[in-house]
């Protein structure tokens, strides 16, 4: 279990400032959703709390211990990342691309051991690719592929799960599974972070939702709080419907809203 | 059920074809020896010219091809591990033509007579310069194409170095001598060779060989090697180092080689799980089997001048490469 903290978190790429001032505490056993429209500075967030972004600002704590205290390493073992993208430099089997997750608790020279790979049958497992084991991870399609990375990001075992666009290119049953997924574990305990774009998705499977808009977090709260249709107009520019009849709201963007009109 | 790394048969094969190509390399030349002549030679009580033959003669020269071409091979393998590029390997990226435009400085204008470590020393400090030279080029950019026309840019640069230090050197046989450091050779490498070259290949190789584990991280680029705990700064700076050692020593007794990291790689891939870590050993083996056979092949051909060991190695490497990049080309 690990609770982070973020606390005044700014960060800039280049000369252009991304992240503004960002507080929160992210507490383990809950899913929380990254929402917010493109350059909102969402990946940026979950990049600098893995450490990969440098801040001009504020610090990162897990369980109060500044993040710039800890080695790669120790990160690594703390909060596994599934980068969006999905990049793959090698033709590597799908089993021993999910290996690779391992990574963290290896010693340099160890090889995966019983417990390493019993790590990886699991992950494999819950992300439904047990079927693909054999087959070389780039001649998989994107839907295929997302889950195999899904899987890679299990496998670490780690306190906390960092996903960047989970969902991209896949199908809604897919789309539905990988939520499930990231909600049990959630349930299970973990720390669970995800950049979403869908914001029915979110709204269904998330147990709170963080809004980002220029950098700023300009909203951080339950659904019901968060996706309202004042704000998603201010912060997406477009207008909505949002059915609130079932037991979460759904979310239906309709029109690009401009101002004036 | 852990999947294996390598082809079950894969190292076996290739200790085996290295047993050969040594035995091969030590009784096959001008004078070719019998088992018979080998064996007494080897006990100390042949004849005298058989002795001379396999001690004074050969076994430096199979030796240096040995450890020259393994290194090549790692070298290769980690590089194309490291950028994520099945084109690098060090003559691409122009550490080669760096180290061995060293070596030429410090031949020809009599450096190398100050101590007998100076020659490798120069070839490592320029091979160093090159590799520096090439990351500062080609910057942080994930792309290999940078890279690479990077590495043609200090390859071509290091090369007109070579050819102009020779020019401006008072050596009649200047023109062959910048075949030989361009093209590679180790014809006449006595022991004096032997030990210029080893401390350096096994500093570097020793090195290169434990950041396996890194590179295959590096499959899934800079962010996700990084958030499985890989160090990249100082992955860089090792392996920056590592290579120029290694391979700067190994182009200080034998030039610019160029094919062998790029071929072997590629020829043992296929027999591994494709990752990184799993070709590091086999490609070190390998290095050494093809140029030990590259050396034979130049020893054996009868041509009036001894053909040049890069001629060689490109000859019997290229076919070998066209054919699993065929192959492979669709997974790429």
């Amino acid at each position: 279990m690990v609770t982070i903290r973020l606390d005044g978190v700014s960060a800039r790429i280049g000369r252009r400032d991304v992240l503004h001032d960002i507080s929160g505490l992210i507490a383990p056993g809950r899913l929380v959703g990254i929402i917010g429209p493109n350059g909102a500075g969402k990946s940026t967030l979950m990049r600098s709390i893995l450490g990969l972004v440098p801040l001009s600002g504020g610090a990162i704590t897990f369980d109060d211990r500044p993040i710039r205290q800890l080695s790669t390493r120790q990160i690594a073992q703390t909060i596994a990342y599934l980068p969006q993208g999905h990049m793959l430099h090698w033709p590597l089997s799908v089993t021993r691309l999910v290996t690779l997750g391992r990574l963290p608790h290896l010693g340099p020279l160890a090889r995966p051991g019983a417990r390493d790979m019993a790590a990886v049958k699991a992950a494999m497992h819950r992300a439904d690719i047990g079927h693909l084991a054999d087959r070389a991870a780039t001649e998989l399609s994107g839907g295929e592929r997302a889950r195999v990375m899904l899987a890679r990001a299990l496998a670490a075992e780690a306190p906390a799960l960092a996903v960047d666009e989970p969902l991209a290119s896949l199908d809604p049953g897919h789309q539905i599974d990988v939520m499930e997924l990231l909600a049990a574990e959630a349930r299970s305990g973990a720390l669970v972070l995800a950049v979403l774009h869908d914001l029915t998705m979110a709204a269904r499977y998330c147990d709170r939702l963080l809004l980002l808009d220029k950098g700023r977090l300009v909203a951080d709260g339950s659904v019901n709080d968060v996706l309202r249709e004042d704000r998603l107009r201010a912060v997406y520019g477009v207008t909505s419907h949002i059915d609130l009849t079932s037991q979460r709201p759904l979310v239906v963007p309709t029109a690009r809203w401009t101002e004036g009109r | 059920m852990k999947p294996a790394a390598r082809h079950p048969l894969l190292l076996p094969l290739l200790l085996f074809g290295l047993f050969g190509a040594t035995l091969a390399s030590l009784a096959l030349g001008p004078v070719a020896l019998s088992p018979e002549r080998l064996w007494s030679a080897v006990l100390g009580h042949g004849d005298p010219v058989a002795t001379t033959i396999l001690w004074e003669l050969r076994l430096p020269r199979t030796l240096v091809g040995l450890i020259v071409g393994a290194m090549l091979g790692l070298a290769g393998a980690v590089l194309q591990g490291y950028l994520r590029n099945p084109l690098a390997e060090p003559s691409v990226l122009g550490t080669s033509n760096a180290a061995a435009l060293g070596a030429v400085a410090a031949l020809y204008f009599g450096i190398a007579q100050w101590h007998v470590a100076m020659l490798p020393l120069l070839a490592i400090a320029c091979a160093l310069a090159a590799m520096l030279l090439l990351f500062a080029i080609a910057g942080r950019s994930e792309s290999g194409l940078t890279l690479i026309l990077a590495g043609i840019a200090v390859s071509t640069l290091a090369g007109a170095g070579i050819s102009l230090a020779l020019n401006l050197s008072p050596n009649p046989f200047a023109a062959m001598e910048i075949m030989n450091w361009l093209l590679g050779s180790i014809e006449n490498r006595s022991t004096q060779h032997l030990w210029i070259a080893l401390p350096g290949i096994l500093i570097g190789g020793a090195l290169l060989l434990v950041d396996g584990r890194a590179l295959d991280a590096l499959a899934l680029g800079e962010d996700g090697a990084r958030s499985l705990g890989v160090d990249l700064g100082r992955l860089r700076l090792r392996i920056i180092f590592s290579l120029a050692v290694g391979v700067g020593s190994a182009v200080a007794v034998s030039g610019a080689i160029g094919f062998v990291g790029l071929i072997v790689p590629h020829i043992v891939r296929p027999l591994t799980d494709r990752s990184p870590s799993a070709i590091l050993l086999p490609s070190l083996l390998g290095g050494a089997v093809l140029l030990t056979l590259a050396d034979i092949a130049v020893r054996l051909a009868q041509t009036g001048t001894e053909l040049k060991l890069g001629v060689v190695t490109a000859f019997l490497g290229v076919p070998v490469f066209l054919l699993h990049l065929f192959r492979e080309r669709r997974l790429w």
